[in-house]
């Protein structure tokens, strides 16, 4: 069944595109619209990146627009620091997630930190893209869902598109604002196809989206485990199960009027992620959505998520992945 | 506004104007900074000569006049605010004290529109460079985390976590090299902070990406209590520069002449597009760490006692003296300044400022958020219940 955004238009024009195709767009778009807007990291030149999003534009726009940097993360985001604060509009790439740890200091404590340490006078605008979570068969560091280091610092907005049409709105939407963003993409979904026409413009990037209707559960589920979601509400349904998917879309902020709307009318809420549970973002998301709407809770709200333990080695990657099978079982331990 | 606008202008001397012209070979990318620190002036106020100079050419009268005038006033100011802080004034204040050659050398082969990436200890830097002494003690009194416009003043807020700022200064100035604006970024680093891989990234990134930057490493001997002995096996700090291919030098950090003749060599040369330089002052801190710190417990006063008798003010002054440029009526117009502004600092630091808790929440995001939206009401709501404040 379709789960694109109504804002995406079959009209015939369409193509298909994928999730890596749609971030490339949007990015050529972004610097074709702004001359400020300079793209570099690792492989993002020549190459395109190592998962071809910047594909082209080396040769589009030349050296002083996308180049490729030494290979340090925390320089990467440290001088992108620099450069925001002088007016351009950095777009840097991490390559992998475990790869972003070497830049957490310049993530944690400035980033994150300077326009509230400048009274608003320095604003930071820049993407720091992210390819992270699981089930490529990646080797060790290649699979991680770093999300919640990230969520955990204010002063960061951290958003997740788990399709193209959204890939390329959100990305545009993250470069465009004066606000510093981690932009996480799923590298499971790069290859997901969906038709449409380009550019598009789906929803806020700061909203949460339903992306399916039921009735009985809510399944909030953001990046790679929206489609986990959609299938096991496919799954349900055929259990005569109805339910509603919630696309977080935007991990901070968080958009308590749409998933609280959503659990105030199903009565049960569970959130999905790859991420270990432990301290989680899942965490986050089932505490607030119980305090906001504890009288409309028929249950409490259930966390499907990773092991806690570290994302495993390719051939054990299946256990540890939330699947829709996993997902119904775990509704299914509710009272009914 | 800036305190030192009636000093000598220094700029004039910065450029090509003859007396920086080189007669000896400069340090260049593939040799190393000789072991002997560079000085254009020794310890009893006489100017050097030969190898010892690296080359460099002692600045005109009038300029080492300024450099003189705002070393003076910059001590005044940094002995005043440890004072404050002994009385409470402030929450902390790390001294600059016996630094004033590096700092005041270096920040002042800048022009206006070059940019300062400062730490901690660099307060007086902000100070030469026109920020208001309260605006600048903002953040030590703990008023807010940082006080003064940085893009007023083209000086980033002082950095806490060790060399992440230089990093800011490569990404700066290699953005204005893309925009072909011609300037300058200098960022200070501590001895201690060459250890941390900020450092390593950001002299790497600005050699290879041949940024206008200037790294000025303040060698005070001291990262808190630890001695340099514990952070390299190098030489010398500057040595590193060749490992990175660019230029280092050794220079002797209470030499105010050669810290700014240094410093304005690899500033026009960074302006020029031939890329970074780094700069090793040898130094000490003779105040403590911070107010916190009791030096006692990892350095023998001995070896303080010895690093005051060759103070970088007194240095300069021996030699000015020596060339009759220190008169009785300079001397008193230097006095007052240093003292108007002790008193200008003294009252801004006794006058109690207006906090408003819900500013808080104010600049964290340019986006508006509803959730901090509510906290923000629930904190006026509860302020509103207590009146008075917390009971």
């Amino acid at each position: 069944m379709s789960a694109l955004p109504a804002s995406v238009v079959e009209d015939g024009t369409t193509t298909a595109v994928t999730m890596a195709g749609a971030l490339n767009a949007a990015l050529r778009d972004a610097m074709e619209a702004d001359a400020d807007v300079v793209v570099f990291g690792e492989d993002v030149g020549p190459l395109g990146g190592v998962f071809r999003v910047t594909d082209g534009l080396h040769d589009r726009f030349g050296e002083k627009r996308i180049w490729d940097s030494p290979l340090a993360e925390a320089g990467i985001v440290g001088t992108a620091v620099g450069m925001a604060m002088y007016g351009l509009r950095p777009v840097v790439e991490m390559q992998f997630d475990a790869f972003s740890y070497p830049a957490f200091e310049q993530v944690v404590s400035h980033v994150a930190k300077m326009r509230n340490r400048t009274r608003g006078v320095v604003s930071l605008p820049l993407v720091i893209r992210i390819p992270y979570a699981g089930d490529i068969g990646g080797v060790e560091h290649h699979s991680d869902s770093s999300e919640a280091y990230w969520t955990a610092t204010p002063g960061l907005t951290v958003v997740t598109p788990s399709n193209p049409a959204d890939a390329y709105s959100m990305l545009r939407a993250a470069i465009a604002s004066d606000d510093p963003v981690v932009f996480m993409e799923p590298k499971s979904r790069y290859w997901s196809k969906q038709s449409l026409s380009l550019p598009v413009e789906t929803a806020p990037m700061d909203r949460a989206v339903v992306l399916r209707e039921g009735t009985d559960v809510t399944l909030i589920a953001y990046g790679p485990t929206v489609r986990t979601a959609l299938a096991a509400a496919d799954a349900g349904a055929a259990e005569g199960l109805s339910i509603e998917v919630v696309d977080l879309r935007s991990l901070s902020p968080f958009d308590d009027e749409t998933v609280g709307a959503s659990v105030r009318k199903t009565g049960r809420a569970a959130i999905i992620h790859e991420a270990a549970q432990f301290g989680g973002y899942g965490a986050e998301v089932a505490a607030r959505v119980t305090e906001r709407n504890f009288f409309h809770l028929a249950a409490p709200v259930l966390r499907i998520a990773g092991f806690d333990v570290p994302y495993p080695s390719p051939k054990l990657e299946e256990y540890f992945l939330p699947t829709p099978e996993r997902v119904l079982n775990a509704l299914a331990s509710w009272e009914w | 506004m800036c305190i030192f606008s009636d000093a000598p202008s220094a700029r004039s001397t910065v450029s090509h104007d003859g007396h920086m012209t080189l007669n000896v070979e400069r340090a260049d990318s593939r040799t190393l900074p000789s072991l002997k620190p560079l000085r254009l002036l020794d310890n009893a106020g006489h100017a050097v000569s030969g190898a010892e100079t690296g080359g460099f050419a002692l600045p005109d009268l009038e300029t080492l006049l300024g450099l003189y005038r705002r070393m003076v006033i910059a001590r005044r100011f940094d002995v005043q605010v440890t004072a404050l802080t002994r009385q409470g004034r402030l929450a902390t204040f790390p001294s600059a004290l016996g630094q004033e050659a590096c700092e005041i050398g270096a920040v002042s082969a800048l022009r206006r529109e070059d940019w300062l990436f400062p730490t901690y200890r660099d307060t007086i830097a902000l100070l030469t460079r026109g920020v208001d002494p309260a605006e600048l003690l903002a953040q030590f009194r703990g008023d807010w985390h940082s006080g003064f416009d940085q893009k007023a003043h083209r000086c980033a807020s002082q950095s806490t976590p060790l060399a992440t700022q230089a990093l800011h200064a490569v990404g700066l100035a290699h953005a204005a090299r893309l925009r072909r604006d011609p300037i300058v970024a200098l960022t200070f680093l501590g001895d201690g902070s060459t250890s941390e891989g900020d450092a390593h990234e950001a002299f790497n990134f600005a050699a290879v990406w041949q940024t206008p930057t200037v790294f000025v490493v303040q060698n005070n001997q001291f990262a808190i209590s630890v001695p340099l002995s514990k952070q390299t096996r190098a030489r010398t700090i500057a040595d590193k520069a060749v490992g990175y291919g660019m230029p280092g030098y050794h220079v002797d950090g209470n030499d105010v002449a050669a810290m700014y003749a240094v410093t304005s060599a690899a500033v026009d040369r960074a302006r020029a597009g031939d890329g970074p330089t780094l700069i090793e002052g040898l130094t000490y801190r003779i105040e403590a760490h911070t107010n916190s710190d009791d030096p006692t417990r990892y350095r023998d006063k001995r070896d303080v006692e010895h690093w005051k008798r060759r103070d970088p003010i007194e240095r300069l002054e021996r030699y000015l003296v020596s060339e009759g440029a220190l008169t009785e009526d300079v001397r008193a117009e230097i006095t007052a300044a240093a003292e108007e502004l002790a008193a200008t600092t003294r009252d801004a630091m006794n006058t109690e400022v207006e906090h408003d808790p819900l500013e808080l929440f104010r600049h964290v995001y340019g986006t508006p958020r509803a959730a901090l939206a509510e906290q923000r009401d629930a904190l006026a709501a509860e302020l509103a219940g207590r009146p008075g404040g917390a009971e």
